[in-house]
């Protein structure tokens, strides 16, 4: 089995310096794109490659970026913007690729900006990645001295700048318009759309924002093609998956697999199944704003359609185990605290609404519930839904709420009739 | 005042952006590295270099968590509090934490030695329960090694 992205990653070890990246063929894609072929082809192929977004929404990488004008008449200058604030909790696998082969990243950088005419590339990454920052820093300073990154790369012409913009804190970064605004030295709070990024972003300029994973991919599509790439896929989307698990499992831990492998196989055979005396009960399939999934959806090819088909999103493709001997209504007071935490402040209904949420959630994990509670914790869930807020993040908030109402009923209700929690 | 050293560097943090309020988070941040934190003297020389207001700065500076506008401890504690580390057991640790330090998560130790912070999910869930201490990623914890761990930090 192929594992592009991962192939140089040895991990507890340092990751490959240029010269041992070069000598592992890195570099090659860059150095075939700018010497033989135009923008157009770069982004046809990503386009062809079937890639989409591995930040959670799953958009079409080379849709996202045909959006972006180019040519002569085009706003100057563009921007890249790598979104590295890897902040969902669950989620664990950017870390690895950019502690593991920071040059990888760079090189789907160079290749991108390449494709949409950007001259000017942000890594905006979460201030706790220490090592990350260490790493990438150092990998910038070899790419530049080597050539790959500044004025006229490889004698193309092209010309590019990539800059580390190291944040400090805050979920709500990690939306692509706070982010920008994260990058302004703003208070980092969504943006209106449209405009969309693509055509007005970063100053005013057409940027494109994508995540760590999904530009890792893009030197392989260079160098393969797409044909090969959507052959590395068991499913419709292209290419190979980071695919985590943690909780109360044998083996917590990411791997990378063919796009589409199924969740039991991700879950028993490489997570190791669940740990002596502990049982499953449900999954979060991709981070903390997805959908619960039950023992009876185990057999979903983890995809983005097929997980959408059962009821969930496969988000970040990092799965949260819940088992037996956890208080399922008590992990959704963990999850909805968090998200009232980490509320910007911007729009009323995620302001006001996610702590209401996460008070009743704690009302009912201590006895204190109430039989209409669960009613009025339902028509939250449309209020702080899709379309009723400026952003994405109280709809998220509200994807494993719905989702645990739905499957945890009886245990809402135990802790209702029983006046405590009946795991505690 | 800041120094000439924190100056340059602010100086050369802000050639990295379009105009120099880009810079604001990573030159608050390049004041506390060596301060521990940003008072309001310093969020105003920060403020005049980036040509912004110190009140405008202000408002990013209490955006982000993790820029300090009060002093913290030698040592501040990141402990992960988000699902994964919930699922492992991160609340016993907290509590463990909080007895052996004598405070509670927020506070800082009357020695000054540590600062105890609740922090989101630091992306290392194969290895929950997980905190920082300082730059110091550790996992896997248990509150028998709690001792250890803390006396690593002086």
């Amino acid at each position: 089995m192929e594992r592009p992205l991962t192939r140089n990653i040895r991990p507890g070890q340092e990751p490959l310096s240029i010269g041992d990246y070069e000598r592992a063929g890195g570099y090659s894609a860059v150095r075939k794109a700018l010497r033989s072929m135009m923008p157009d082809e770069v982004m046809h192929e990503v386009t062809e490659s079937k890639l989409r977004g591995r930040g959670g929404a799953g958009f079409p990488t080379g849709q996202k970026w045909s959006f972006v004008s180019r040519g002569e008449d085009a706003p100057s200058p563009k921007y890249l913007v790598v979104n590295a604030d890897e902040m969902e909790p669950g989620t664990f696998k950017d870390r690895l690729l950019m502690e593991g082969d920071p040059h990888q990243l760079i090189e789907g950088v160079i290749l991108s900006a390449f494709a949409i005419e950007a001259r000017i590339a942000y890594i905006f990454l979460r201030a706790e990645y220490v090592l990350s920052a260490r790493r990438l820093r150092r990998a910038i300073a070899e790419a530049s001295e080597k050539g790959y990154l500044g004025t006229n790369i490889l004698g193309s012409g092209f010309d590019l700048e990539l800059h580390l913009h190291a944040s400090a804190g805050r979920y709500i970064c990690g939306e692509e318009t706070a982010l920008l605004n994260g990058l302004e030295g703003r208070r980092a709070i969504p943006r209106a759309k449209p405009p969309f990024p693509q055509a007005s972003g970063l100053w005013g300029k057409p940027t494109i924002v994508n995540n760590v994973e999904t530009l890792c991919n893009v030197p392989h599509i260079v160098n393969h093609g797409a044909a090969w790439f959507r052959g590395l896929s068991r499913s419709e989307d292209g290419g190979t998956k980071l695919y985590g698990v943690s909780g109360r499992v044998k083996r917590p831990g990411i791997w990378e697999l063919p796009m589409g492998t199924a969740a039991r196989e991700i879950l028993e055979e490489h997570a190791g199944g669940m740990r002596e005396g502990y049982g499953f009960r449900a999954l979060l399939p991709g981070g903390a704003s997805t959908e619960f999934l039950l023992e009876e959806h185990l057999d979903v090819l983890m995809d983005f359609s097929a997980v959408q088909k059962v009821g969930s999103r496969l988000g970040t493709g990092t799965m949260i185990i819940l088992d037996d001997r956890t208080c399922p209504v008590g992990m959704l007071h963990n999850l909805e605290h968090f998200f009232a935490q980490e509320s910007c402040g911007w729009c009323t209904p995620c302001r006001d609404g996610l702590p209401w949420v996460e008070r009743m959630l704690a009302a009912i994990e201590t006895g204190q519930g109430q039989a209409q509670d669960l009613d009025i914790l339902a028509m939250h869930t449309g209020f702080l839904g899709p379309g009723k807020t400026f952003c994405a993040l109280a709809p998220g908030a509200m994807e494993p709420l719905q989702s645990g109402l739905k499957y945890f009923r009886a245990d809402f209700e135990r802790h209702i009739d029983e006046r405590r929690c009946p795991w505690s | 005042m800041l120094t000439t050293a924190e100056t340059e560097a602010i100086e050369a943090i802000a050639r990295r952006y379009e105009n120099k309020q880009g810079a604001s988070i990573e030159a608050l941040r390049e004041v506390q590295r060596s301060r521990g934190w940003v008072s309001d003297e310093n969020l105003r020389d920060v403020a005049r270099l980036l040509d912004m207001s110190a009140d405008e700065l202000d408002g990013v500076a209490t955006f982000y968590n993790l820029i300090f506008r009060r002093p913290v401890g030698r040592h501040v504690i990141l402990l992960c509090d988000s699902v994964s580390c919930w699922i492992m057991g991160c609340e016993a640790l907290r509590r463990g934490i909080e007895s052996r330090l004598d405070i509670k998560a927020g506070e800082t130790t009357a020695d000054g030695r540590f600062t105890l912070l609740p922090t989101v999910c630091l992306g290392a869930c194969d290895h929950a329960p997980v905190m920082m201490v300082d730059d110091d990623l550790i996992g896997g914890l248990e509150i028998g090694q709690l001792d250890e761990v803390l006396a690593r930090f002086r």
